[in-house]
């Protein structure tokens, strides 16, 4: 690893070390974070990518079987840089965390044999998000020979319904567990989350609902005093009819000039498609003015015609490093 | 679709399908046309309907009672009442119901009860049930449209009331009640043994409070318990009645249609009527006859002489238009190969989002034509 891409460095346009992806459902969450992965790991960096909702989407984002809980290479980044995936589990979490405390062993595994561990965590949800985000944690300020294992750690979170209780972890906690280690872990894991190491992006796409989400979601995460990074627009569209809305003549001249049919019925049908698209780019924009209005920087990601390869992945980490 | 909406022997119609497809959006236009064309006194159940939506709908503060629907054309007869769920009322009524009243105010001061009845994954989904049994066993409605709650899974409407109250009685929560109970050497003392174990780690790791807040709430609810079943597997039997339709929603993208196919098996299996299938959101042409390839090559041509290029941006949005609708007749064949026998209907993306009145009488006509009604 070369000096200069030292791990212990953080991307000067990225300047997080926890990047939390949060966003509406189905909106890119899973894309995003791993394009950030691997745009945040390029130049012979090392990241960790890592998912808490027990779906491996990031296995079948990259076509692999499904992840472990242990931190395993999943991709190379531009440049010599890796990227490390881990599905966090909660159970596996909390015999990690007994076993630090408690030597369990065999015990452990009989309880999850039982249950007795899903139950714990299906009772008390807010005990399994200080797992999930503590195990999160501890991969975040992990260090080797006294650097950080990671140069950057991205999240690919629950959506955007529920990250404020999510990341809320101590007030969740509090409710239930008064005293005790977990106490303690969740106020550990509750400073880094309000600290300028961790941002939370948000992913939204130019429809009404996702803006909205995240509108809410900012103002959430505000009140909490854990700090938004940016808003990610997915699957933008290059404009096309800027402004112009085509007359029938001008199209009938255009299609002729083309050598295509130019009958009165395809031109009123390309006509009324052209109307429809500029009535959704009017709400596209007033939607992107919503979302400027934040305050946030917005960084916007293209849609992909093909869908999300390998080759996309990377055409979006680079518009993440650039944008 | 009209025939279901008019059928005097259905009496509840439920909108299911992955999460952000349109089932609120289905939901809400159906009931609407039921009302409206065919006369049928109509209550539809919203859950986490949008903003604005809620607002055509007149509701505006989430009560738990069904609200008359303003500016709903009455002159076929019928009439349109709106509610959303409250799903922490809804618990606190069960609750209410099932106990008297200083039990109540015990089970409500719990923590775990306050956890659960919000938080806890699958009591969305058994509320909806609960209200669902409750709207029919009042018996005021010709008809009861029911939306179900967003999941990633459609099949967590049907699944997930039986986890709850499976979960409610389950050996877990009867275990953690009586821990150092049994005796005995047979195997399942080793797992009571492992157990006292997991007992007193839990006590340590959050603490001796916790455990006291949660076998007083497991033993609070025990006499519940059996209420909380029975109504369950009510409510399912009524699923599995004639009188209840399932319509299906996804839209054109891979994710829900898979989820649709996953669930409309369920169905076949579980003996639910699968009323039809609804596409939602797609995209279709009106000149299939000028392809993408063609267009863009039109307007690259156009482009390069330097003239004409709102004419060639046309092409281009046409382009786009047509690839659209191409990858979506691929993807959604999925499902209609696999299911030939199911109804299916498809409702065009309109450009804005729908949230009045008007645009849901457009989707509801779109319904409930066969063919493709225009966008817009
Ligand atoms: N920029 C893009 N261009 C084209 N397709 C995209 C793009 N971003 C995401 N997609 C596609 O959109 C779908 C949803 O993306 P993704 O799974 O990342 O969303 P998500 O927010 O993680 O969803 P979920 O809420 O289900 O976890 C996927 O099929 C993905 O391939
Ligand atoms: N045919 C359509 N054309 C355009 N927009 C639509 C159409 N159907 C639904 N929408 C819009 O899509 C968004 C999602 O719809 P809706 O809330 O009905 O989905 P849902 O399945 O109930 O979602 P959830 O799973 O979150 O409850 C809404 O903003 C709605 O206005
Ligand atoms: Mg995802
Ligand atoms: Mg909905």
């Amino acid at each position: 690893m070369s000096g200069e891409a030292s791990i212990g460095q953080v991307h000067p346009a990225w300047p997080a070390r926890l990047h939390v992806v949060t966003g509406k459902g189905g909106t890119g969450k899973t894309t995003v974070a791993a394009a950030l992965a691997l745009a945040l790991a390029s130049g012979g960096r090392r990241t960790l990518l890592a998912e808490v909702e027990g779906r491996q989407g990031l296995a079948q984002l990259f076509e692999v079987p499904p992840l472990p809980y242990a931190e395993r290479p999943i991709a190379a980044a531009a440049g010599g840089g890796e990227v490390r995936a881990l599905a966090v589990d909660a159970e596996e979490a909390l015999l990690e965390y007994l076993d630090l405390f408690y030597r369990l062993g065999a015990a452990g595994r009989a309880l999850r044999k039982l249950g007795a561990i899903d139950f714990a965590t299906t009772i008390a949800p807010g005990l399994r998000d200080v797992l999930l985000t503590g195990k999160v944690k501890e991969s975040t300020t992990r260090t080797v020979d006294r650097r950080r294992a990671y140069h950057a750690v991205v999240l690919d979170a629950p959506p955007t319904g529920r990250i404020g209780r999510f990341l809320n972890v101590t007030a969740e906690t509090a409710r239930l567990a008064k005293m005790g280690p977990i106490k303690t872990q969740s106020e550990g894991v509750a400073a880094l989350l309000r600290s300028p190491m961790t941002a939370v992006h948000v992913v939204t796409l130019l429809e009404e609902m996702p803006v909205q989400e995240t509108v809410d979601a900012i103002g959430e995460l505000t009140a909490l005093g854990i700090p938004v990074g940016r808003v990610i627009v997915n699957g933008a569209r290059p404009p096309l009819l800027a402004g112009a809305k085509p007359t029938r003549a001008e199209l009938r001249r255009g299609l002729a000039a083309a050598g295509l049919p130019s009958d009165q019925a395809t031109v009123a049908t390309l006509q009324a498609e052209a109307k429809e698209y500029l009535t959704r780019r009017a709400l596209e924009e007033s939607l992107r003015a919503e979302l400027t209005e934040l305050g946030r920087p917005v960084v916007e990601l293209p849609l992909l015609p093909g869908g999300v390869d390998r080759a996309g992945l990377a055409t979006l980490a680079e518009t993440l490093l650039t944008a | 679709m009209d025939r279901i909406l008019a059928d005097p022997g259905v009496r509840i119609v439920v909108c299911c399908g992955a999460g952000g497809v349109g089932k609120t959006t289905t939901a809400a236009a159906l009931a609407l046309r039921a009302a409206e064309r065919h006369g049928r006194r109509t209550v539809v159940l919203t859950i986490d309907p949008a903003r604005r939506l809620a607002q055509s709908l007149g509701l505006t503060e989430l009560d738990n009672t069904p609200r008359p629907v303003k500016d709903v054309n009455g002159e076929a007869g019928g009439d349109l009442h709106a509610m959303m769920l409250d799903m922490k009322r809804t618990f606190d009524e069960v609750v209410l119901q099932h106990t008297e009243p200083a039990r109540a105010e015990e089970i409500f001061a719990n923590p775990f009860y306050q956890a659960m009845s919000s938080t806890f994954s699958g009591t969305q989904e058994y509320m909806a049930m609960e209200k669902l049994g409750q709207l029919r066993a009042r018996d005021e409605w010709d008809l009861i449209v029911v939306d179900t709650p967003p999941s990633r899974s459609a099949l967590d409407f049907l699944d997930a009331p039986a986890r709850l109250s499976r979960f409610l009685d389950g050996r877990m929560l009867r275990l953690l009640l009586a821990p150092a109970r049994a005796g005995g050497r047979s195997m399942f003392s080793l797992v009571t043994a492992s157990f006292g174990v997991f007992s007193r780690t839990v006590q340590k790791v959050l603490g001796a409070q916790l455990l006291t807040d949660l076998s007083g709430f497991v033993a609070a609810l025990d006499s519940m318990f059996g209420g909380f079943r029975e109504r369950a597997e009510q409510t399912y039997r009524i699923l599995q009645a004639p009188e209840t339709a399932f319509v299906l929603v996804a839209a054109p993208e891979p994710d829900a249609i898979r989820e649709a196919a996953y669930f409309a098996g369920r169905l076949r299996e579980e003996r639910m009527p699968l009323a039809g299938l609804v596409l939602n959101r797609v995209h279709r042409t009106d000149l299939p006859g000028l392809d993408a390839e063609r267009s863009l090559a039109a307007a690259a041509q156009l482009e390069r002489s330097g003239e004409h290029r709102t004419a060639a941006d046309a092409l281009r949005v046409h382009a786009a238009l047509t690839q659209q609708a191409v990858r979506e007749e691929r993807v959604s064949a999925r499902f209609t190969d696999a299911f030939p026998a199911v109804p299916t209907v498809a409702v065009r993306a309109q450009p804005a989002d729908v949230h009045d009145i008007d645009g849901l009488r457009t989707i509801g006509a779109a319904l409930t034509t066969a063919g493709l009604a225009p966008a817009g």
